[in-house]
C-alpha cells in the first residue's frame, strides 16, 4: 500500500505533460470587421507547450508564442501595413504571448481559459470560452478570444477609428497537442 | 420638328447612371494611388456600393430598354453607320456590366466580401485567390479605360450629329421637350 499512492502520482503525472503544437493540425487565426466586412488573417508561425488531461482539464497550462512577423491578410499590402509601427510594429516586438493561469471546466464539454496575453509590450488579462476533444493521438483545443486592439495599441493614429476598422478582434484558436498516453 | 425621344424611365436612368459612373470611376482611380489608410478604406467602401448599385441600376435600365421602342435612328445616317451606332450601344451595355462585375469578383477573389452600405453582405462569386485578384484587377483596370474611350467617342458622336448634322441627337435623351420649332 505504501508503494501504491507515489506509483498512482506517477501514473496520473505521466498523462499530464507538456506537448508543443502540431504545426500542422494547429492555427492561430483572428477576424475583425472593417466597415461591417469580415475580414479574416492568422499567424503562420508559434510555438510553445500545451498541458491538457481532458479527465482533468482543471490543471491545463498553456504557454504561447506567436510570430507576430507570421502575420498572414487577404492582400500584401494589408500585411505590410500589419507589420508597421502603427499595426504590431514587428520590428520592435517580434514576438506576442499567452500564458494560461487558470483553465474551469464549465460543463457540457465547455472550458474557460484564462491568462495573460502579452501583444506589442502590453500585458493584459484575456479569457476565452474553448472546447477540447481527443482525435486519435491528439487533443483538439478550439477555441475563440475576443480582444481589445487598442488595448495592446494594435492600430494606433489614424487607425485608432474604429469607425473604420472595429475595435473588437475576435482571435481564434485551435491548437493540437499529442494526447497523454 | 417633333422629336421621338427614348421612354421616361430610360432617359432618367441614362443620366443617373452616367454621374455615377463617372464619380464611382474617380474614386476608384484615387483609391488606386493611395497608401493603406482608413480614409482609403472609406473611399473603396464608397466605390463598391457605388459600383454595386450601378450594376442594379443597368439592370433595370436593360429590362426597360427592351421593353419600350427606342427612336428610330435619324434617316440620313447610311447602314453603316447605323450599325455602328448600334454596336457601339451594345458595347456600353457590356461595359456598364462587366466592369462592376470583376470589381465584385475581384473583391471575392481577394478575400473581401462586398458589404453593402455596412448593412448586406453579397455571396462571394468565387473562393479566395490572391493571384486571380491580381489578375481580375488588371481586368477591371483595362474595362475602365475602354469604357472610358467608349464614353468619349459615345458623347463626341452625340454632340458632332447635334451640332454637325443638326439632327437634334440630344434631344432624344433630353429629360424634357424641345421648345416647339419649325
Amino acid at each position: 500500500m505504501k508503494f501504491l499512492l507515489p506509483a498512482a502520482l506517477l501514473l496520473s503525472a505521466a498523462t499530464v505533460y507538456a506537448a508543443a503544437p502540431d504545426p500542422a493540425k494547429s492555427q492561430i487565426g483572428f477576424a475583425m470587421k472593417q466597415l461591417n466586412v469580415p475580414v479574416n488573417g492568422s499567424f503562420k508561425k508559434f510555438s510553445g507547450n500545451v498541458v491538457l488531461d481532458l479527465k482533468k482539464p482543471e490543471a491545463g497550462k498553456a504557454d504561447l508564442t506567436i510570430d507576430t512577423g507570421s502575420i498572414s491578410l487577404p492582400t500584401a499590402e494589408a500585411v505590410g501595413e500589419a507589420k508597421k509601427k502603427d499595426w504590431f510594429n514587428v520590428a520592435q516586438f517580434p514576438t506576442a504571448r499567452f500564458v494560461s493561469t487558470s483553465i474551469k471546466n464549465l460543463g457540457g464539454g465547455k472550458l474557460q481559459v484564462s491568462g495573460k496575453l502579452t501583444l506589442k509590450g502590453v500585458t493584459r488579462d484575456v479569457s476565452a470560452p474553448f472546447t477540447a476533444r481527443q482525435e486519435g493521438a491528439l487533443v483538439i483545443v478550439e477555441g475563440s478570444m475576443p480582444v481589445s486592439r487598442l488595448a495592446f495599441k494594435v492600430g494606433e493614429g489614424d487607425w485608432s477609428d474604429t469607425g473604420t476598422v472595429a475595435d473588437e478582434v475576435q482571435i481564434k484558436f485551435k491548437v493540437a497537442v499529442p494526447a497523454s498516453k | 420638328m417633333k422629336i421621338e425621344r427614348y421612354a421616361a424611365p430610360t432617359i432618367l436612368l441614362h443620366w443617373l447612371v452616367a454621374l455615377m459612373i463617372i464619380g464611382t470611376f474617380i474614386v476608384g482611380l484615387t483609391v488606386s494611388g493611395m497608401p493603406l489608410s482608413p480614409a482609403k478604406f472609406r473611399y473603396i467602401a464608397w466605390h463598391k456600393w457605388a459600383g454595386i448599385t450601378i450594376l442594379a441600376l443597368v439592370a433595370v435600365r436593360l429590362v426597360v430598354r427592351l421593353l419600350t421602342r427606342a427612336p428610330s435612328l435619324p434617316a440620313h445616317m447610311g447602314p453603316m453607320e447605323q450599325k455602328l451606332a448600334h454596336l457601339g450601344h451594345a458595347l456600353l451595355y457590356l461595359l456598364m456590366f462587366s466592369v462592376p462585375m470583376t470589381g465584385w469578383l475581384m473583391s471575392s477573389a481577394y478575400g473581401f466580401p462586398v458589404v453593402f452600405l455596412q448593412l448586406v453582405q453579397l455571396p462571394d462569386l468565387i473562393a479566395t485567390n490572391h493571384d486571380l485578384g491580381d489578375k481580375l484587377k488588371q481586368v477591371h483596370e483595362l474595362l475602365n479605360w475602354t469604357m472610358l474611350l467608349v464614353v468619349v467617342g459615345h458623347a463626341l458622336a452625340a454632340v458632332k450629329h447635334h451640332v454637325v448634322d443638326k439632327d437634334g441627337m440630344l434631344w432624344r435623351m433630353s429629360l424634357r421637350q424641345p421648345a416647339a420649332r419649325d
